[in-house]
């Protein structure tokens, strides 16, 4: 599937970047389309409400209230019709948009397999809402799909008569349907809200809600063609005649044509194996499941900070097993687990600098341990020599430092930028090992395992723990969030920031420190990512 | 605080994203049917005879039989398939058999099938076997109709009602 999914990601990965020229990271839409996805939902919603005080059932009451919001009260009823309608709209394009970008980016496997497999349900539910909005006005529009989807229902052996004869001749039809028709309006979107809290049960801060100035753009927008486009019905609905031409709503009724032209088997086909197959792609090969943390207890001080930055709730507290001088213990769900090392970088006894026996820390990645990592920096910092050496960390997903063909650079590439542990960057310059050092990752307002870079910008601020010493000199430390099609933008940060290197005092105390230190253990802080 | 080109290229993304939106929320139109065309629908549930007559049990099976079951006839639970045929102006549109539903074979016969059809006067024929017959038909109803354009005319079968039915 890399065939498909690289040029997809490029493809975002372009936009994103001139998103972000326009938008900023924390307005970007494409870094929130899921939240977006939820704000259309409440828009949706709550105009839906507002006009259904106004919508009446029966064969002509339908049409014929709906026509009463559209015209006779234009003003408020038509254009919360209008938002109702290109809300819903605006949904669609965000739900599909969300799926492919996680696909493109390869955030579905592992323990996110949940998000992917509850969020392909929601495709059905989403499709389904707005088809029996489009039933409820009882126009033309609404007598072709209601004929088209009982002819397609009835194409599965399970009805004694087919259900399509209700809708034969106007005594076929009785009133009584728009019930019907109304509960369904309202319950699948109850059954679609809670699927969509579900969706992010296994996710820690979620994302609900875009940023202020994202919502009030994109709710001007929607106001904005309300007026200029209102959205009006066909003409009312005749079962003695077949509708002919068609203003179809082709986010939500494009299966229409296919029913007709390519039949109705197909489109079972179509949909039954197309959802088959994307709730399943999370099991398709490659698979890329390395193994999940581990903790140690030995290690382990109960402090819980990994239980807060995991970004995807896979460690939890227990009371304490092994009869240690703490109250809890972390422990991790390995069905939940990513792997991002996440809990890692949080790890208060994840210390570079300890000399005395083996570097475990209370939690680690069996196949990338922070003893590994301490190597590799090691060991990339024996092939640097001169004053400009830079020692970069950076993650798998965004830009790779090494082919920007940088002199005196070496590079640790780690699963996410959040894996660090605050005091390698102390360990580094202190042991004089590099004379800066270069953190990148995901773009800022993105990462690959949701919050690397959040907790990376925290840390490194001091804001939350574990926190950047202040022993640091800062100017020796560069934090650059790019992704891969931002080369050009991390050379020229990196080139400007080695050629001051030379310049820098070569007195601050870090470049002296020597020997085993510890950070202090204060309380991790619940503070939760920025919007 | 941002710059007047960012507030520029949000209005300009936000306009293109209402452009997209508003455009294929009613457009391109679709035909879904040409209205210089009619339509017939023909379609109708109704159960056929049995396969085969009802047989007397003789007094040496029902003795043979427990007392709750010994019922004097034994009919079989299998329908025949019905067979229907619809002419349009000495035209068929319509020759099918239509078997009966269920695992067993004892459900309705069903159908639900749509003809275009030229508009104007027409004389339609309407023929329906729901007996054991293998020849001819049980039911038949000729009637002239008027098409007029865009116009659905469907076509039922009650036998309580008189056969066919026309609206």
């Amino acid at each position: 599937m890399e065939f498909i999914k690289q040029p997809m990601k490029l493809v975002f990965l372009w936009a994103e970047g001139w998103f972000d020229r326009f938008f900023g990271p924390k307005w970007n839409p494409f870094y929130c389309l899921g939240a977006l996805g939820y704000y259309y939902f409440w828009i949706v919603g709550i105009s839906g409400i507002y006009i259904y005080i106004f919508f009446d059932t029966g064969v002509p009451q339908a049409y014929e209230s709906t026509e009463y919001i559209t015209h006779d009260q234009w003003y408020l009823a038509g254009i919360m019709r209008s938002i109702h309608r290109y809300a819903s709209d605006a949904m669609v394009v965000m739900v599909l948009m969300h799926f492919c970008r996680e696909f493109a980016f390869d955030r579905y496997r592992g323990g996110r397999w949940f998000s992917w497999v509850t969020g392909v349900s929601t495709l059905w539910l989403v499709f389904s809402a707005g088809i029996t909005g489009y039933w409820l006005v009882w126009d033309k529009l609404a007598q072709y799909i209601a004929i088209a989807s009982m002819e397609w229902l009835d194409w599965l052996p399970i009805f004694g008569e087919p259900i399509a004869r209700n809708f034969m001749a106007p005594t076929h039809f009785d009133g009584r349907f728009f019930t019907l028709l109304v509960f369904m309006h309202i319950a699948i979107p109850l059954i679609l809200l809670f699927i969509m809290w579900f969706h992010l049960q296994r996710i820690n801060y979620a994302k609900v809600n875009p940023a202020r100035g994202l919502a009030i753009g994109t709710l001007l927008m929607l106001l904005a063609i309300s007026l200029l486009k209102p959205a009006v019905s066909h003409e009312m609905a005749n079962l003695s005649e077949v509708p002919g031409e068609l203003n179809l709503d082709w986010f939500y009724l494009w299966a229409y044509p296919m029913i007709e032209h390519l039949g109705p088997g197909f489109m079972w086909g179509f949909a039954g194996l197309g959802t088959v197959l994307l709730a399943l792609i999370p099991w398709l090969p490659p698979k890329k499941r390395p193994p999940p943390a581990v903790v140690n207890l030995d290690n382990c001080n109960g402090c819980t900070r990994c239980v807060t930055d995991c970004p995807f709730r896979a460690v939890n507290m227990r009371a304490r097993t092994d009869g240690g001088p703490f109250k809890e213990e972390a422990v991790v769900d390995p069905a939940l687990c990513v792997s991002c090392g996440i809990c890692v970088g949080a790890c208060p006894t994840a210390m570079p600098f300890r000399r005395a026996g083996a570097l475990v820390p209370g939690i680690d990645l069996p196949d990338f341990s922070v003893e590994q990592l301490r190597d590799q920096v090691n060991a990339v910092a024996q092939s640097l020599q001169g004053d400009d050496r830079i020692i970069t960390f950076g993650c798998n997903h965004g830009c790779d430092p090494t082919r920007l063909g940088v002199k005196n650079l070496g590079f640790v590439a780690l699963r996410c930028s959040g894996m660090l542990p605050p005091s390698f960057i102390d360990y580094t310059l202190s042991k004089g090992l590099a004379d800066g050092v270069v953190i990148t990752g995901c773009r800022e307002g993105e990462c690959h395992h949701r919050l690397g870079n959040v907790w990376v910008d925290g840390r490194m601020a001091r804001e939350r723990d574990p926190r950047l010493r202040r022993r640091v000199p800062e100017a020796r430390v560069l934090k650059v969030w790019a992704a891969p099609t931002d080369r050009r933008n991390l050379l020229a940060e990196i080139n400007a920031f080695q050629a001051g290197l030379p310049d820098l005092p070569d007195d601050d105390s870090s470049k002296r420190l020597v020997g085993i230190e510890t950070d202090k253990m204060a309380a991790p802080e619940k503070t939760e990512p920025a919007a | 605080m941002m710059k007047p080109s960012q507030y520029l290229g949000q209005f300009i993304v936000y306009t293109l994203f209402a452009a997209v939106i508003g455009y294929f929320a009613t457009a391109p139109s679709y035909t879904h049917f040409d209205q210089s065309k009619a339509m017939i629908k023909m379609s109708f549930a109704h159960g056929g005879k049995p396969i085969t007559e009802c047989r007397k049990r003789s007094r040496a099976e029902l003795k043979a039989l427990a007392a709750n079951m010994r019922t004097a006839s034994v009919c079989p639970r299998q329908r025949v398939s019905l067979h229907v045929r619809l002419t349009l102006d000495g035209k068929v549109i319509a020759d099918a058999s239509l078997p009966p539903t269920g695992l067993r074979g004892d459900g309705p016969s069903k159908t639900y099938q749509k003809y275009t059809v030229p508009v104007g006067d027409h004389t339609l024929i309407a023929e329906l076997r729901d007996t054991r017959r293998t020849e001819g038909f049980d039911h038949r109803s000729v009637k002239k109709i008027t098409l007029t354009p865009g116009q659905s005319l469907s076509i039922d079968f009650k036998p309580a009602q008189g056969g066919f039915i026309y609206e």
